[in-house]
């Protein structure tokens, strides 16, 4: 995972989309389709590639990113499958109850942390729950040129199994499903063993099965570099607290349900973003001064980094204490 | 003592580290000449490494072959050259798998050949250890007609295909596995710096 180039203006470019269709998937996931105006063609992407939507939730502005799960081949569409948190800030509700065909709707550019290591013999896959998206569009990728894949897929249920079927009835050689509410798991140990020399591993999911799957392929002395994991962090709510933002010479207060990058962008500050989610390392600040606690939330910051109190990423973390001056 | 510390140098050439035992059921290592040494070392820090080895070993003007077969490997290969034991190690890899921990250790010339033949088996070359030992000659290659010239020991040397006279560098082909060798007396044909031996 590397850093995407500092540009001029936060976030990657938008684009304006219509949304082409709606189509309930099971009791939490629903896919939701866009085109683009007068049959203009989208820009090609590659597998793995996620895309930040915007939504105007009532004037107020939410950006969650998504992984772009429909086949990078086609052109003419780009589709997304949300699943409903019922629990979560809002964003996957707002989708799912107010975003209907025929709405406009903006999103950016795809932006891509977790791509195919097109140098691998092979592609382990390994997901969990609404994890399967970003492997829809790998699996198409390498359907094209005939790429060495499997696919280890664990659900809750039959019931909400996405795209079970579809995946079953394809490619029933490659896909093996494993079913929670029948005490099925995946056997990782033994599935790591024995895979060819250059084989790498994906892993998309929860982040206790993520965690899983980068330790137990170290203990049986995988490389790091062939194990790729992708994790977007909701910023999770908490405490208000005050910022001073000294290149813009501003005090701001973080509310208690939205995260300081949006607080910054509410007061009309440019933050640097690309994910959103604590993955791509776009919008690290740097501390000027703290007195408190930082609660860190991103898988970008390495350990020491987060102990050093000097860098913070301010799309899903947080502080607890005083006072917090940060150079933005 | 068979070890050399290299100066710092340009971010292109090689660094190595020393050996130390990773997890994993299967373990090659590959050494040349005085890279014995740094295997005696490593069998000496984990006692059950040697049930999971395989070494593959060319002992050049060196005789520790005896002391490797002391040390019980699950496989033991002794050839005469690098070249001679090249389908070996690519046999071997064919047939690895996942979790499989590589050590090279020896000369440079060794390191770098083997570590090509890993990284064409899918092995990223951040995951493999290497250490040097022995001799500080070089794999070298010359950039005008592309021959190699193994154990360069002075610089500059003549390339051995084309006879041009090569200024030594540290500019480092991981592809070639070689130095790249540039002409010195391009401009003024026969003005040749005197040959020194490396690091003297």
């Amino acid at each position: 995972m590397s850093a995407a180039p500092q540009k001029a203006k936060a976030g990657a470019e938008k684009m304006d989309v219509t949304v082409s269709a709606v189509v309930p998937l099971n009791d939490l996931v629903t896919r939701f389709e866009f085109q683009r105006p007068n049959g203009e063609r989208f820009p090609p992407f590659s597998a793995g590639a996620h895309t930040v939507v915007t939504m105007d939730d009532n004037g107020r502005t939410r950006l969650n990113p998504y992984s772009l799960m429909s086949d990078p081949a086609d052109a003419s569409t780009y589709a997304i499958s949300v699943r409903r948190d019922d629990e979560g800030r809002g964003g996957s509700l707002f989708m799912h109850r107010n975003v209907k065909v025929g709405d406009a709707m903006t999103i950016t550019y795809p932006v891509n942390l977790f791509s195919l290591d097109l140098r691998a013999k092979k592609h382990v896959f390994l997901a969990g729950g609404i994890g399967i998206t970003p492997f829809m569009a790998m699996i198409a990728q390498l359907e094209r040129f005939n790429g060495n894949w499997e696919l280890h897929y664990s659900v809750r249920s039959a019931a909400l199994g996405t795209y079970v079927e579809q995946l079953t009835s394809k490619y029933s050689n490659k896909v093996h499903i494993y079913y929670d509410d029948q005490k099925q798991g995946i056997d990782l140990e033994a599935l790591l063993d024995g895979q060819p020399l250059g084989t790498n591993a994906y892993v998309c999911g929860p982040k206790g099965m993520i965690d899983w799957v980068h330790a137990t392929a170290s203990a049986a002395g995988w490389p790091d570099a062939n194990v790729h994991s992708e994790e977007f962090t909701a910023p999770q709510p908490g405490k208000p607290f005050e910022v001073r933002l000294c290149k813009s010479n501003k005090t701001i207060t973080v509310g208690e349900n939205e995260s300081l990058l949006e607080a910054m962008e509410r007061e009309g500050v440019d933050a640097p973003f690309l994910c959103r989610g604590g993955a791509c390392g776009q919008c690290e600040t740097g501390v000027v001064n703290a007195d408190g606690e930082f609660l860190h939330r991103d898988h970008w910051l390495d350990a020491d980094e987060h102990a050093s109190g000097e860098k913070i990423m301010p799309c899903v973390s947080r502080f607890v204490g005083t006072s917090l001056e940060i150079d933005r | 003592m068979s070890k050399f510390r290299f100066p710092e140098s340009i971010k292109s050439r090689p660094v190595y580290g020393t050996l130390e035992p990773r997890p994993g059921k299967y373990h090659l290592m590959i050494a040349d000449a005085e890279g014995a040494e740094a295997i005696l070392d490593l069998a000496g820090q984990d006692a059950d490494l040697m049930a999971k080895t395989h070494i593959i070993y060319i002992p050049k003007y060196t005789d520790f072959g005896d002391k490797l077969k002391a040390l019980n490997p699950a496989q033991y290969y002794e050839g005469p050259t690098y070249a001679a034991s090249v389908q070996r190690i690519q046999r071997v890899l064919q047939d690895a798998h996942m979790g499989t921990q590589v050590y090279l250790t020896g000369t440079e010339g060794l390191m770098g050949q083997a570590q090509n033949e890993c990284m064409q088996a899918g092995i990223p070359h951040t995951a493999i250890q290497t250490e040097h030992r022995g001799s500080v000659v070089r794999r070298m290659q010359c950039v005008h007609c592309k021959g190699i010239t193994e154990d360069v020991a002075t610089d500059p040397y003549v390339c051995s295909h084309c006879g041009l006279n090569l200024f030594v560098r540290d500019h480092y082909s991981r592809r070639l596995a070689a130095f790249q060798g540039v002409c010195i007396d391009a401009e003024d044909p026969g003005n040749v710096p005197e040959q020194a031996e490396l690091y003297s």
